[in-house]
């Protein structure tokens, strides 16, 4: 095996330097389930769904530095097991019905569950009491769909510069918040154009008026599945991520 | 080889997901050919006698509800949740974060251009659960066809499956849950 190689499910994969195992994956064409991570912004490591086995051991790939030598397991019933669990929680965590969400078909957490083979929640829905806020003019926040990736917060931070969410909370009362003093979207001053108006894996943050301009049954996981398209954006170069003023120092 | 007896239901439905198995068309004909029908809204059989297959569409979200599913895992020996709201509780079970009482009072008592008549009490009626639960949370449930409804398609590859004695196998496409 060459100085910068490690296994991925028994054939090698290349890596640069400074890459995630995912990172050197996905550049080099080949398929780890993920969700949180999003190739624009610095891997956040929370959803789990990237868990590969890294010499017998878990860790989210995501986050975890590409090494030679590493012999990974990825798409192994094992695994793919897990990942099917962790879908489940997550749909059983928030109150996701597909049927009216204008999201459908686009949305990735859907789309993953599809791929796994996911056909039921298994888990005890928890049906939980969370608002909508349609308090600005072109944009809503449906917090029952959201899956806590912090996408929105990262993007809103690491490329808009405004930090207009936030997560609050620990465990099961962690929550999505905005940043303004009513705590409503409309008082903040996100744009339509903005990077974290647009990042939502899920249907929490959607633009108004455009929900289906593209029919159900038309949409990009109705067409091919997840795992044949998360390819697509694939070499993922790096920038750096820098703070925006309003953060630095907060972490 | 005798035919497998198949018995359907819709509680907490809409009977889309009866429809869309209707949709299978001409190759229904085919279907009949393996399997017979025991109580459905088709046959108009009340009750489910001894079975191999209980469909089962919509969750559940009264007492009534609860029987006719237990019925269904007594005399099925492989019980199917059928479309979203048997597998999720689906779109009636957005009223689960809201007080029952609640909503019958607006329904029925309060809300402005609605009839006033007064929140039904006649005992033939079953009475509403507090919440609406997708099928598992109240029996074992042997399979989900997940979609709302089902595609016409995953209906015929889930029941040929199961027809042929193979574990059924959806794939892309036919797991749909919208």
């Amino acid at each position: 095996m060459s100085e910068n190689t490690f296994n991925l499910d028994g054939s090698p994969v290349p890596f640069e330097p400074g890459q995630t195992v995912l990172q050197a994956a996905l550049a080099a064409d080949r398929y780890i389930p993920h969700l949180c991570y999003h190739p624009e912004f610095k891997p956040h490591g929370s959803c789990k769904v990237c868990t590969v086995k890294v010499g017998g051991r878990t860790a989210a790939s995501c986050t975890f530095p590409a090494q030679a030598g590493l012999i990974i397991e990825s798409n192994t019933e094992e695994m793919n097991a897990l990942r099917r669990t962790l879908v489940q929680m997550l749909f059983a965590e928030g109150n996701h019905f597909c049927p009216s969400c204008e999201k459908s078909g686009n949305c990735l957490l859907q789309a993953l569950g599809y791929d796994l083979g996911v056909t039921t929640a298994g888990f005890r829905h928890m049906f939980p009491d969370r608002p909508v806020d349609a308090s600005h003019p072109d944009l809503w926040i449906d917090f029952n769909r959201c899956i806590l990736c912090e996408l929105c917060v990262r993007a809103s931070c690491e490329v808009d510069g405004k930090c207009v969410f936030a997560l609050s909370g620990r465990g099961i009362t962690k929550n999505l918040v905005v940043n303004s003093p009513s705590g409503l979207l409309g008082d903040t001053d996100i744009s339509p154009d903005d990077k974290a108006a647009h990042v939502c894996p899920v249907g929490a943050i959607l633009p108004k008026r455009v929900g289906f301009a593209v029919p159900i049954g038309e949409r990009r996981f109705d067409l091919s599945p997840i795992s044949a398209q998360a390819l697509a954006d694939a070499p993922r170069s790096q920038t750096p991520a820098q703070p925006c003023s309003s953060c630095e120092g907060s972490e | 080889m005798a035919k497998l007896r198949v018995a359907t239901t819709s509680l907490a439905g809409c009977f889309g997901c009866h429809m869309s198995l209707l949709d299978i068309d001409e190759r229904l004909f085919e279907l009949l050919k393996h399997i017979e029908f025991d109580r459905t809204p088709l046959t108009d059989i009340k009750h489910c006698g001894p079975c191999d297959i209980g469909l089962i569409e919509g969750g559940i979200c009264n007492a009534e509800n609860v029987e006719v599913l237990r019925e269904f895992r007594r005399n099925c020996k492989i019980l199917v949740a059928v479309g979203a709201c048997a597998v999720t509780g689906g779109l009636p079970a957005q009223r689960n974060h809201l007080d029952l009482g609640a909503c019958l009072t607006e329904v029925y008592l309060t809300e402005p251009g609605l009839a006033h008549g007064g929140i039904p009490n006649d005992p033939e009626l079953p009475l509403p659960l507090d919440k609406v639960h997708p099928l598992h949370e109240v029996v074992k449930v042997d399979y989900f066809l997940p979609g709302c409804p089902p595609p016409a398609d995953a209906f015929w590859q889930f029941l040929t499956d199961l027809v042929a004695g193979r574990t059924p196998e959806l794939g892309h496409g036919l797991i749909k849950y919208d």
